[in-house]
């Protein structure tokens, strides 16, 4: 049997989550892809480019909510052994939903595919990593798209189709969106992030951190301290609760290292701290540790990059 | 209207965990226990609610373990009514849960039931979805904001890119995300008057509630270490090492 992937897309492409759960849904079968909501025909189209799939559907163009949608994936389930997401905020939302109304346990946020039944998924924060064996005859997944190499973006040429019609169980609508345009890449596909956290004391600050992000083509992250302060906002929350990143380079600016953050990006491939404090926890995980100010260290560390 | 709020416990957030030397779990003997902090989120916005009068009742609901009455006395001690405990020994996942939840709902009628978004300790993220899908209701997960709107409730979330905000028909299903508001500390008074309320226990076969397991756990291990690696003396020498050591700018 197929297996089915729910894609996160945005402008006419699918997001690097996605073509890392691609990846990760590669191992278990031939894979389908499902793409629903605004600019679902141009997404669907950058899904039939994506090696290893061979049949795309599209769902409405409309809102995406999780009512209707997991509705959708209900109705597509019969023809599938597991249905994957990745684990965004969009997949986080409605896959649950789809699993409690298939009467099976979610698989969230998997780290690692064992086999057709049997997966690796971090529990406390990611200070364990628990290997499960479902029971479940169908299984439903979030994938840590971190743990995943992305397939390529080109390569392949799946069909594409319209999904059967749902109906819309009409139980919420949609009311609006507020969302921050940046020019950066993702948080969660760039290959360097740089992160500030409390010290950065407000949002002007972050300017500093933008200057080297952008000589670095690096995207920008934040502690939760800094995002609760309104110095950030909440999209760019870097942790347990926020987005798990594992870029080759990560930079923690004026970040203590409470587990909650390690948490979403202690499997970046190098890490720098720089701290004013040289007991800072942060340290005992950062390759290179550079214990200075910040306002002095980061205007330094963008004239060095300039030269 | 009546709200349910349910509270896990967890260990404490500032605990960091041990993997057992077996292999079978983490170690929790012997380790500080607190209510699930996305769920004191939940108790403040449902006691918010009550404080506006928007809310009528208040009830506390956790299932685990008989201990698991701190958990909800800390509820009761916040603003919550009453409680009720759905007693058991062992693993529920989310999915038992979400029918024992669905279950007292189906019971007691209320009008939104709010969740914490994550459980710090299995990190599942799915109970609120999954009792909404049970219930056939909708559902605001990782809500900044909740208002009440007519018959409706309007709830900001935050999502991939920014914020967005979705109108549920009532009955609905709210899970907090962190930014929903700032928890607040049960006074020494309210501690002694929650002594007082009432926690009625239950069984989940008292519910009808089947609670066996769908998942195996075959083992936990700890995840790969990292090794402290070297401070720098300057910028200069950093940018010098992530050039031509690490070789990653
Ligand atoms: C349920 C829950 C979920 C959570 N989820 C997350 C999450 O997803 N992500 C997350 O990040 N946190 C999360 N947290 C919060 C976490 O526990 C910490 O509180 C938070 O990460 C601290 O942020 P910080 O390091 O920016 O601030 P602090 O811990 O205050 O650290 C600030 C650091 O800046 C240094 N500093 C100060 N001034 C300067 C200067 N001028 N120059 C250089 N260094 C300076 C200080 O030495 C200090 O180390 C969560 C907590 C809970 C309870
Ligand atoms: N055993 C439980 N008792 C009470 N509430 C729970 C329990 N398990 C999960 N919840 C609720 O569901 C939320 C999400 O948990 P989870 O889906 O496990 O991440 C928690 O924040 C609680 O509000």
């Amino acid at each position: 049997m197929a297996v089915l992937v729910l894609a996160d897309h945005k402008d006419g492409a699918v997001t690097q989550p996605t073509r890392s759960t691609v990846a990760a849904a590669s191992k278990l079968g031939e894979v389908h892809v499902l793409v629903a909501g605004p600019g679902a025909a141009a997404g669907a189209a950058a899904a039939a480019k994506l090696p290893g799939v061979t049949k795309v559907l599209t769902g409405g163009d409309g809102p995406v909510l999780a009512e209707p949608l997991a509705a959708l994936l209900v109705a597509l389930a019969p023809g599938y052994s597991h249905l994957l997401a990745p684990a965004s905020a969009a997949g986080k939302n409605v896959m649950p939903r789809v699993a409690a109304l298939l009467d099976v346990q979610i698989l969230s946020d998997i780290a690692g595919v064992v086999d057709a039944d049997t997966f690796v998924r971090p529990i406390y924060a990611g200070n364990a990593m628990a290997t499960v064996k479902s029971s479940d005859a169908k299984k439903v997944i979030t994938v840590r798209a971190a743990s995943f190499d992305p397939v390529p973006a080109e390569g392949g040429s799946a069909t594409v189709e319209a999904a059967p019609a749902a109906a819309d169980p009409g139980l919420s609508s949609f009311l609006g969106a507020e969302i921050v345009k940046s020019e950066r890449p993702e948080l969660t596909a760039a290959r360097i992030v740089i992160s500030g956290g409390r010290a950065m004391a407000n949002s002007e600050n972050f300017k500093i951190l933008e200057a080297v992000a952008d000589k670095l083509g690096a995207a920008v992250g934040a502690s939760r301290a800094a995002v609760d302060a309104g110095y950030a906002p909440n999209d760019m929350q870097v942790g347990q609760t926020g987005k798990i990143v594992a870029p080759e380079l990560y930079i923690a600016v004026g970040i203590s290292g409470a587990i909650q953050h390690l948490a979403g990006m202690k499997d970046s491939k190098v890490i720098v701290a720089i701290n004013k404090d040289e007991e800072a926890p942060i340290f005992q995980v950062a390759d290179y540790g550079l214990v200075a100010d910040l306002f002095k260290a980061v205007p330094e560390l963008e004239a060095e990059l300039s030269k | 209207m009546k709200v349910l709020v349910p509270v896990k416990r967890v260990v404490d957030y500032n605990v960091k965990v041990r993997v057992k030397a077996d292999g079978t779990g983490v170690e929790t003997a012997n380790v500080k226990m607190s209510m699930n902090p996305f769920d004191e989120i939940a108790v403040e916005e449902a006691v918010r609610l009550k404080e506006k009068g928007v809310a009528t009742e208040i009830v506390a609901i956790s299932a685990g373990p008989s201990a698991a009455q701190e958990q909800i006395r800390t509820a009761l001690a916040m603003g919550a009514d009453r409680g009720i405990l759905v007693e058991h020994d062992g693993t529920l996942e989310p999915l038992a849960v979400a029918k024992i939840l669905k279950a007292i709902v189906d019971k007691e009628g209320p009008a939104l039931v709010i969740l914490g978004k994550q459980a710090i300790d299995d990190d599942m993220n799915a109970t609120g979805q999954m009792l909404a899908a049970l219930l056939g209701w909708g559902q605001g997960t990782f809500a900044s904001k909740v208002e009440k709107d007519g018959d409706n409730l309007k709830v900001t979330r935050e999502v991939d890119g920014g914020l967005e905000t979705v109108s549920l028909k009532l009955p609905a299903i709210v899970t907090t995300d962190l930014r929903l508001n700032e928890p607040r500390y049960a006074s020494l008074p309210n501690i002694m008057k929650a002594r007082k309320k009432p926690i009625e226990t239950v069984k989940p076969g008292d519910l009808g509630v089947d609670v066996t397991p769908r998942l195996t756990v075959l083992k936990v291990e700890e995840p790969a270490k990292r090794q402290a690696g070297k401070k720098v003396g300057s910028v200069q020498e950093l940018v010098e090492k992530l050039r031509t050591e690490a070789k990653v700018i």
